[in-house]
């Protein structure tokens, strides 16, 4: 920058009104006032006034009776539902680890289409395309999918002589099969994830390797994987807030059932805040706590490791 | 390229590599290819036990006429129109503000209010569920379109300005410099420098941001009910309580349903993919 120039911005900037001279420092507040203002009434607030609510006992219309932390004493002992509390627990476990199967599945059908023939970029289009469509029709498939009578699942295992299995409708199989219809789009989501990544990854990296006699699997874990870090971090991000939002298709597929047996916690705060259990805000509240509790910790892992890529930026 | 390309392999290997490709495609989408064709089908071949095998008749026209004359599914298609426009306007037009201030200034609470927008997206719904739904009755929004639309908006202003940010830090600073250099003032810099070069960014968002709400199943269940005001994720449920076991109808209902965000996709994928893949690659 020349001495005359830098002469000019200082003109600029000292003369005229007091906003022209400090307009760098204000500017940013006013870009997000709005935004910020918005995000504060509809989100953050909202999150301390559910810690709030769990704290009393209150129909979403009546008084509120303030009584402790009485609903969490009530989730531990399961005073009220029996073990649907520990039930929905322990699927959320089973959810989390399950769902994190569409990392692997997706790299193996990203690794299957990273060539060149012809036609292959539709191929990779429609291979996305469960991740477009609503979990509402996702689940709807998936019911009949699975249905005793008519289901393609069952359809097919009829061919190997199997019996009639009725997934849904089965305490034992009912999450499991709820997942695997989760799995389908979340799959082609981190498969599009790596197929991106694998577009970057360094040609002359892998003719190094290839020099040196890495292939297939080696090549894989030791030179094709390093390189896909940033995408693999992005699929374990979304992979774990979609398993522990998992809410549509249990809703669609099962209503938690048979004998709540396939409720998660999101699923089980929801039916006990607006559905035919009544109107038990408090008590739900204090199930959305728990949730959001367990979310917390992978939410500081994430921004844990936003930041230090910031510092290293910068 | 990895893996080894294709053309460089045995003529054999190639052969069968575009052999399975089809295949393994089929096998993907078949649950929905099932839908399909179920929409296809006439009434009679599901009494008849004719699930799987090819339709007896083609009843396409009649069983989407039903769908589109006589059920409310118009209705719930305009409400979702009403809903995801809005939505992506105020979305992109307030996260383009917001993410112009923290990509572009520095200033202490900077990073500190970018990690709030990126903490309160990752957020489980029901955290917020039973006070936005309380605020909303409060305002008088309960079961209105309006009342949906101002909470998405809140809401996606988290994920777009995470996205607009990265976005606008990749630009060149330079150009800023010289418009400042130049005395332009600074919200004209945004105008006029920095938001003709976001137009990849916004629409990546859009085509994004539609399809996330359109998609909305759980947020319409809570501030809604009802053919005037409910979406159509929502809408599906009650069409398919109405005509419970009418396979063929439900299935129409579904397709009708799930098609505007698979157009939004095939029409903008360059731009759909880019947002979702954002950070993918560094």
């Amino acid at each position: 920058m020349s001495e005359s120039s830098l002469q000019d911005v200082r003109a600029v900037n000292g003369g005229g009104s007091w906003f022209h001279r400090n307009q760098i420092a204000i500017t940013p507040w006013l870009f997000l006032a709005p935004g910020v203002l918005f995000f504060i009434f509809y989100v953050i607030s909202p999150i301390f006034q559910s810690f709030n609510v769990s704290l009393y006992e209150w129909d979403g219309l009546g008084e509120a009776e303030y009584i402790g932390l009485q609903n969490y004493q009530d989730l531990y002992w399961e005073f009220v539902d029996r073990d649907a509390f520990f039930v929905s627990l322990k699927n959320n476990v089973i959810w989390l680890f399950l769902y994190l199967l569409a990392i692997p599945a997706g790299l193996m059908i990203a690794l299957f289409l990273n060539q060149n023939v012809w036609g292959i970029r539709l191929y990779k289009s429609l291979f996305f395309f469960p991740f477009v469509i609503s979990q509402v029709v996702v689940g709807l498939v998936f019911t009949w999918f699975y249905d005793p009578t008519f289901g393609l699942l069952n359809t097919i295992i009829g061919w190997v002589g199997l019996g009639p299995i009725n997934v849904l409708g089965d305490e034992r199989f009912v999450t499991y099969g709820i997942i695997a219809a989760g799995l389908w789009p979340q799959t082609a989501y981190c498969m599009i994830l790596y197929l991106t990544g694998l577009n970057a990854v360094d040609p002359e990296q892998v003719e190094a390797g290839r020099l040196d006699g890495a292939r297939g699997w080696k090549m894989l874990w030791h030179v094709i994987i390093p390189q896909l870090k940033p995408a693999t971090f992005i699929a374990f991000v979304v992979t774990i807030i979609g398993a522990l939002r998992s809410f549509d298709l249990i809703s669609i597929m099962t209503q938690g059932g048979p004998f709540g047996s396939s409720r998660v916690l999101a699923f089980y705060m929801f039916e006990v805040a607006l559905s035919e259990y009544g109107f038990r805000m408090g008590y739900g509240a204090a199930i959305a706590v728990v949730l959001f509790l367990i979310m917390l910790c992978f939410i500081a892992y994430f921004l844990w490791s936003m930041w230090k890529e910031e510092r290293g930026a910068r | 390229m990895f893996p080894r390309p294709i053309e460089s392999t045995a003529r054999t290997t190639q052969a069968a590599y575009k052999t399975l490709l089809p295949v393994a495609l089929l096998m993907w989408l078949a649950p929905l290819l099932a839908v399909a064709v179920f929409s296809i089908k006439p009434d009679a071949d599901f009494t008849t036990g004719n699930y799987w095998g090819i339709p007896s008749t083609f009843e396409g026209l009649t069983n989407y006429g039903k769908v589109f004359l006589e059920s409310d599914m118009p209705r719930y298609l305009l409400n979702s129109v009403f809903i995801t426009v809005p939505t992506v306007i105020g979305a992109v037009a307030l996260s383009s503000m917001t993410g112009f201030a923290l990509g572009i200034y520095k200033f202490r609470a900077n990073l500190w209010i970018f990690f709030m927008f990126v903490a309160g997206n990752f957020v489980p719904f029901q955290i917020l569920m039973v006070p936005v739904r309380d605020l909303t009755l409060d305002m008088g929004l309960y079961n209105t379109k309006t009342g949906l639309v101002l909470f998405h908006i809140a809401f996606q202003t988290g994920f777009c300005t995470l996205f607009m940010r990265n976005f606008i830090r990749a630009l060149p600073f330079a150009l800023i410099e010289a418009a400042r250099v130049e005395g332009v003032a600074e919200w004209r810099i945004f105008w006029y420098v920095v938001l003709p070069l976001m137009k990849p960014a916004l629409a990546a968002l859009s085509v994004l941001i539609f399809t996330f709400i359109w998609n909305d199943y759980f947020w319409a269940v809570v501030l809604t009910q009802g053919p005037e005001s409910q979406p159509v994720t929502a809408g599906i449920t009650s069409f398919n309580a109405q005509y419970r076991a009418a396979y063929h109808l439900m299935s129409a209902g579904s397709i009708v349903a799930a098609l505007p965000p698979v157009l939004m996709f095939f029409l903008m994928q360059r731009h759909f993919i880019a947002g979702l893949t954002l950070g993918a690659v560094k």
